[in-house]
């Protein structure tokens, strides 16, 4: 067998694992493949130009940056944390599950431009968690600060992943059903799509309890005497109150 | 390497219609680039400012021309930019708070604009929304709600018999058309000028660096492990460690296989035809009489607990990192695991007995 294809692939792990500026390990891998399978230099460079000529889609999300700072500039940031203050019962993990359930059922039903990274979560979406975080606990903690954060874009992208793959148009499906079809079996896309449905509810079943136990931790970091509204959860004596708050 | 890319503009697949406005999304987004070199350029004696300019000037230029230059020039300056990222030189810059930067003309304009709220105070002035209070949402939410719209509209429109884009430009289109909306009303709203806008976006551009071109970059790399074969040498490495009479052992090959192989490639759409027809055909269905469609269906979303954890997916993973400032450039992967795991292996479980429920 031939081993020379898998040049790159150790080139990407041990680039990532030595945490290694991923622009340039990700140009050297393509380099060292195409070379290690005998493609010739000139070749090579037009492969990589033409990979990027044809995933330059992926960068559009840049122009959103323009109204997002523009926005921002003006305060949009600090408004979404205001607004978020003003619902009643509003805790980081209760904005992240019904932004979740939003972003899972639009995802499902076609709706997949609802939210982004660039267009909902750095200016509406965090500033909201953090916002909710802040009315519990005061100044928040930046470690808290930042996992908040964090958590937020990975909510988004699990409603996503595990939204879309319902939607019998989306391009997975259609891919799906394209490769089986090459293969002579004949699927329906509607199969397909409600195949997705039982992993799509386990996404959300895990997602949510850990989107609870965010919201359980915070509690157990603001002072007893502030809980202003107690948390409808039962507080489990076992929890690790001793673990790091913030465990990633 | 076949020049496949000329058949971008071969009307048998796509409509010119479609390619012009494409191309304009494009001389658009590459201008937007060239706009933030040129601002790095003028303030070039600050630290990093010359790598940000060099590095958006470059890809600004490809961007743009990615169709009518060589394919072998573009190629060149895309591993010129990663150089430039990779030597570590670009720097955030006008995400600093201070914005005391004058060769911008910057802290000028941005007084004006706030110095009828704030005074002549040039940090990030929330009092300004004072006057525009939930209003400032509306921009922010047009970007979706016209993206949405446009892509209905586009589809409309195709059914109609003008077939003006196919799916995946729709929404490429409605979302660049979403953005210049939502900036024109921002800035009316705000009462700036686009340039305003511009030099704002810069900043986050800035904040956003290179990140913003790695999703690029990665499927890139993506296509040339296409390419050269790469999948069929781990699909084949893989059959020859599984015990394939074992309906156990296969489930565990082609799940983890997906989201390992996910991993890799940054892309379980790239993952998918190589694993299944390397494990999900020749023995889950031929051998062990698996139903294709939702050994199908929970396979890809075996990938996707892979998407969640590999730094190869950026534009999930990395490129959020960056846009929330996160310091751990890893942080969202982090945050994502103890999601991912569990949901794997809740797929293994759901392949192992739904594909299998007949028989």
């Amino acid at each position: 067998m031939n081993l020379w294809p898998l040049v790159g692939v150790l080139v990407v792990i041990a680039g990532f694992a030595l945490r290694l500026n991923p622009m340039g390990v990700v140009v050297a891998a393509a380099i060292a493949t195409a070379l290690a399978v005998g493609t010739t230099p000139l070749a090579t460079l037009e492969l990589v130009g033409d990979a990027f000529a044809k995933n330059r889609f992926l960068a559009i999300f840049v122009l959103a940056l323009p109204v997002i700072g523009l926005l921002e500039r003006h305060g949009l940031r600090e408004q979404a944390e205001r607004w978020v203050t003003r619902l009643r019962g509003a805790t980081a993990g209760r904005v992240l599950i019904a932004y979740h359930a939003l972003r899972q059922i639009g995802a499902a039903v076609g709706l997949t431009s609802i939210g982004g990274h660039a267009q909902t979560v750095r200016p509406l979406l965090a500033p909201m968690v953090e916002g909710a975080a802040k009315r519990r606990l005061g100044q928040l903690p930046e470690p808290l600060r930042m996992h908040l954060r964090a958590m937020s874009a990975a909510t988004d992208n699990v409603a996503l992943f595990f939204g879309e793959d319902i939607f019998i148009a989306f391009g997975a499906v259609l891919l799906m059903q394209a490769f089986f079809a090459g293969n002579g079996i004949v699927l329906e896309p509607l199969a397909i799509a409600l195949w997705g449905i039982p992993t799509a509810v386990c996404a959300f079943g895990i997602h949510a309890l850990r989107l609870r136990r965010l919201d359980r931790r915070i509690a157990e970091l603001a002072p007893a005497a502030d809980r202003e509204d107690p948390s409808p959860e039962p507080v489990d004596p076992t929890a690790d109150a001793a673990r790091a708050r913030v465990d990633p | 390497m076949p020049r496949e890319r000329a058949s971008i503009r071969d009307t048998r697949y796509l409509p010119v219609a479609a390619v012009s406005a494409m191309s304009l999304v494009y001389a658009l987004l590459g201008a937007f680039m060239l706009f933030n070199a040129l601002a790095n350029w003028r303030r070039r004696t600050q630290v990093g400012a010359l790598a940000n300019a060099g590095f958006w000037g470059l890809l600004g230029v490809v961007v743009v021309a990615a169709d009518w230059l060589p394919l072998a020039v573009v190629g060149v300056a895309v591993i010129v930019a990663a150089g430039i990222a990779a030597s570590g030189h670009m720097r955030a810059l006008s995400a600093d708070p201070s914005r005391a930067d004058p060769a911008m003309g910057l802290a000028l304009e941005t007084a004006a604009i706030d110095a009828p709220v704030v005074g002549t105070s040039p940090a990030r002035a929330p009092a300004a929304t004072v006057t525009l209070g939930d209003r400032i949402f509306i921009p922010a939410l047009l970007i979706p709600a016209i993206t949405v719209a446009g892509v209905f509209g586009f589809k409309a429109a195709g059914r109609a018999g003008y077939a003006l884009v196919n799916t995946q430009q729709a929404t490429l289109l409605a979302l660049a058309v979403a953005c210049v909306v939502a900036a024109g009303v921002a800035s009316v709203m705000t009462r700036s000028g686009p340039r305003t806008a511009l030099v704002e976006g810069g900043r986050l551009l800035d904040a956003i660096g290179w990140a913003a071109i790695l999703p690029l970059l990665l499927a890139m790399l993506g296509s040339v492990f296409a390419e050269t074969g790469v999948g069929d040498v781990v699909a084949e490495l893989m059959r020859a460690w599984v015990p394939t009479e074992s309906r156990l052992a296969c489930v565990l090959a082609y799940a983890l296989g997906m989201a390992l192989f996910t991993m890799l490639m940054g892309n379980a759409f790239a993952a998918f035809p190589v694993l299944t027809a390397g494990i999900g055909l020749p023995l889950l269905v031929a051998q062990h009489g698996a139903d294709a469609a939702s050994l199908a269906a929970i396979g890809m979303l075996s990938g996707y607990c892979g998407t969640l954890l590999t730094p190869m997916a950026a534009n999930y993973n990395l490129v959020p990192a960056a846009l929330l400032e996160l310091p751990d450039r890893y942080g969202v992967i982090r945050a994502q695991v103890a999601t991912a795991l569990p949901l794997l292996a809740c797929n293994i479980a759901l392949m192992y007995f739904i594909p299998f429920r007949g028989t």
